[in-house]
């Protein structure tokens, strides 16, 4: 127990540090992927058959293939395929890398929820724009848009959570987010070594963060209640 | 004075002819009543007029305005199509109300957007836009709904809801106000409500096109009918003889079968 005290000041602060890294995945990810979802959803319902079947193909393609290899053909393909290592080394090198592909990963889950969204708007609700004389753009930023958001909110929150997991699998190229700094500990950093317990401990972080996010997207789908 | 002219109007979906050659005219201030089978092109006429659907052949005018024709692909420039739709105004048979904004919002939505497009809007938002909402208000006291102002959709009735929606067709002041079987989605202890507002615009010599499932209402507030059948303007004439004296073998099976 003691030895558990003298090591929790110790893991805690690496720990700390690795969540800061998982966060900032996390936000970044977001902050890229649902504008980045909207274009790519708006590229699959295109009436120009190439861009609808090129979008279409390529979201097949990421949703088809694991993240993990995503995140090595990004990191990696550049330096050994053109010999052109364009991310640079180090954590900053692996951090843009890994932002790239979450982004990608996640904009195709999120492009195919909007485009539900956005098709399940029945079609009175633009006819009803048209003849009261708006533009397309007015239709859909003051008549679809909110409707869209409140049908998509449940399963974008599942994708959000679902991200907060993904983040660990940015461990492949190394990137120090929390579950490499609790693996660490099990071969030796620190000065600890084969400790298992911190590796099982970042599940606490993980719990509490998604409990957080859960509250958050609680209160916004609430919000959205005053419509049906 | 004639307010509109319909000319040779042609609609076909895939192969299938939805209209063949309709046409007819409509004076200023008279109700208009489109009725016949499901099926027969009265909804589809309606949606060429909104240009919700665009007719294969024909001409519409408005006044003096050729709006529409077929042969003449300036008329047909999509970037004017959002000014010549506003000639009409359209109320849905689902109403289409906006779920998320309460019955005033509905009514004012379309008018605070269009004054944007006014010189003087910088200047006079306020004044402007204090306007649209006392408009907004006197239609919906006219539709007897202003106690409803600020409810939302999903807390009116459908013939609540089918009335907000007649006040935000009329917020816009269209020359031609259409009804699209206006009550076919109501109960039936619903439909006097709405029935009786569409009235009261016939009374204040409102131009109206109406297609309606309901024999006697058309009888009594159109001031003349159009029975279509399988695409073609198959009897029209004034309401009441054509309703109480039907000539054509077509329309007197039509009558039959609806004991309306």
């Amino acid at each position: 127990m003691s030895l558990f005290l003298e090591q929790l000041p110790i893991v805690l602060d690496s720990l700390n540090e690795g969540f800061l890294q998982t966060l900032k995945l996390f936000i970044v990810t977001l902050v890229g992927a649902l504008p980045l979802g909207l274009v790519i959803s708006l590229g699959s319902m295109s009436k120009v058959k190439p861009i609808s079947a090129v979008t279409k193909l390529f979201v097949w393609i990421i949703r088809g293939t694991p993240l993990m290899i995503q995140l090595l053909i990004i990191y990696y393909l550049p330096g050994l395929a053109f010999n052109n290592p364009i991310w640079g080394g180090g954590e900053d090198g692996r951090f843009m890398a890994a932002s790239v592909a979450f982004i990608i990963n996640y904009a195709c889950y999120f492009s195919e929820i909007y485009r539900g969204g956005i098709q399940s708007i029945p079609v009175g609700q633009t006819e009803a724009g048209l003849v009261l004389g708006m533009t397309k753009s007015q239709i859909f930023f003051k008549v679809k848009l909110l409707q869209m958001i409140k049908r998509i909110l449940p399963p974008i929150s599942n994708e959000i959570i679902t991200l907060v997991k993904d983040t660990s699998l940015a461990r492949i190229i190394a990137l120090q987010e929390i579950i490499w700094a609790g693996q660490a500990f099990m071969k030796g950093s620190h000065g600890i070594s084969g400790a298992i317990w911190p590796l099982f401990f970042t599940a606490l972080y993980y719990l509490v963060f998604t409990g957080v996010l859960t509250v958050l997207l609680g209160k916004l789908e609430k919000k959205l209640d005053f419509f049906r | 004075m004639e307010l509109l002219i319909v000319e040779n109007i042609e609609k076909s979906f895939e192969d299938t002819k939805v209209l063949k050659d309709i046409s007819f005219s409509l004076e200023k201030g008279k109700a208009l009543a489109i009725i016949g089978s499901s099926g027969s092109g009265k909804t589809t006429l309606l949606r060429c007029l909104n240009f919700l659907e665009t007719p294969d052949n024909g001409k519409i005018y408005v006044g003096d305005e050729l709006i529409f024709d077929s042969a003449d692909a300036t008329t047909q420039k999509e970037k004017d199509l959002r000014k010549k739709r506003l000639h009409f105004g359209m109320v849905f048979q689902s109403f289409n109300l906006f779920p998320q904004y309460t019955a005033l919002e509905n009514v004012m939505l379309s008018p605070k957007l269009l004054a944007k497009d006014r010189p003087d809007f910088k200047e006079n938002k306020k004044q402007i836009f204090d306007d649209i909402e006392n408009e907004a208000r006197e239609l919906l006291a006219q539709m007897g709904l202003s106690d409803r102002a600020d409810h939302y959709p999903h807390q009116l009735s459908g013939g609540q809801q089918q009335r907000v929606a007649i006040a935000r067709a009329l917020a816009l002041k269209p020359d031609i106000l259409c009804f699209d079987e206006p009550t076919s989605a109501l109960d039936p202890e619903l439909t006097g409500e709405v029935l009786r507002v569409i009235r009261e615009l016939a009374e204040k010599n409102t131009t109206m096109v109406i297609v309606t499932h309901e024999m006697n209402f058309a009888r009594d507030v159109a001031d003349n009918i159009i029975f279509m059948d399988d695409g073609v303007i198959a009897e029209q004439g004034p309401a009441y003889d054509l309703i109480n004296n039907p000539k054509t073998d077509r329309l007197k099976t039509f009558l039959s079968h609806s004991n309306g």
